[in-house]
């Protein structure tokens, strides 16, 4: 096994059962449970933190306010939401009103093209004729997996690259709803999306991602 | 019913769909959000058109890859401090409850 599949293999089981147990013990002061917490969580909420401020340091200082704000809320926490919902609203929530306040005095890369309605095509259009065929028939990636493909340092490089470039907006839908498993309806309650906005903007995210995985396909992996 | 007739609906039906249009309904497809007569026009088209099926494909292995992506670990020096804000914390609601929520900050 991998290292990466066993870092998958511990990221599936966040939804845990015993989350709630650990939740209860958190709020009567038990320090080894909020340590798993922040172990658990922690990479996650630094992931979607830098979706919404420029660099890494602002990341951490968000991710350090959100959880300073867990412990304050905690004892009101009633589990209407599940505990990852309700920790990446707080982080949402805070990384937003840090991002706005770092881009009055950093020119923030990507503000165009970000919302739904914007002009941008779901596709690239330069992949189909004018009767909306394919140009170049897609290949089958049947040779590809997962695995293969992130143990080339590049490749991992390029799609985090990939990810990085997105408009903010497709950034945050699609790691939320992609890289962290987030359900449709999770990622409409964290960022306060409708369902059909945040298709669009997935499938947009979705669409870049895949065309610069089939650029280093072509470029390294066919003949590796 | 006749063999050719449903074929030649099959492709009527099939034929409303453009690659196009194909490649940018995938995400409404995967999450189930087609109404039931475009999904049935979606997967005639898949059913007739390679391209459209290797491309399906390829979004979906794109989607598998990108729930791999290992996140990176914590500094030890946030968590370190976080745990020890977590003290302080603890030790106020030990001794003065809820009231003075801010106080340990
Ligand atoms: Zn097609």
């Amino acid at each position: 096994m991998t290292e990466h599949h066993k870092e998958w293999t511990v990221r599936s089981a966040y939804t845990g059962e015993d989350e709630s147990e650990l939740l209860e013990v958190l709020r009567k002061g038990d320090e080894a449970a909020f340590a798993r917490l922040v172990t658990r969580y922690s990479g996650s909420l630094l992931r979607i933190a830098l979706a919404y401020v420029p660099n890494h340091a602002a990341a951490e200082e968000v991710v350090q306010e959100t959880w300073l704000a867990v412990l304050e809320g905690i004892q009101r926490f009633e589990g209407r939401s599940s505990f990852k919902t309700w920790l990446f609203k707080i982080l949402v929530n805070r990384a937003k009103t840090r991002g706005e306040r770092e881009r009055r005095y950093v020119e923030f890369s990507s503000i165009a093209g970000e919302s739904a309605d914007s002009e941008e095509p779901m596709v690239d259009p330069a992949q189909f004729d004018h009767a909306g065929r394919w140009i170049t028939q897609p290949r089958s990636w049947d040779e590809v997996t997962p695995e293969r493909l992130l143990l080339s340092k590049e490749s991992r490089a390029l799609i985090d690259q990939a990810i990085a470039s997105l408009p903010a907006v497709q950034r945050q839908v699609i790691t939320l709803r992609d890289i962290e498993g987030c359900s449709s309806q999770e990622v409409c309650n964290i960022l306060n999306v409708s369902e059909t906005n945040q298709r669009v903007l997935l499938h947009r995210a979705r669409t870049k991602v895949r065309r610069a995985i089939e650029s280093q396909l072509g470029s390294s992996l066919i003949d590796g | 019913m006749d063999k050719d007739f449903r074929q030649t609906v099959m492709a009527y039906l099939a034929g409303k769909l453009t690659c196009r249009q194909v490649a940018e309904a995938i995400t409404d497809y995967l999450d189930g959000s087609l109404s039931f007569w475009q999904r049935v026009r979606f997967e005639l088209h898949l059913g007739m058109c390679i391209g459209c099926r290797n491309y399906l494909r390829q979004m979906k292995k794109t989607i598998q890859l990108l729930g791999t992506l290992p996140p990176d670990p914590i500094p030890d020096h946030i968590r370190d401090e976080l745990l020890r804000r977590f003290r302080t914390w603890s030790h106020h609601q030990k001794h003065t409850g809820e009231r003075s929520e801010q106080e340990w900050r």
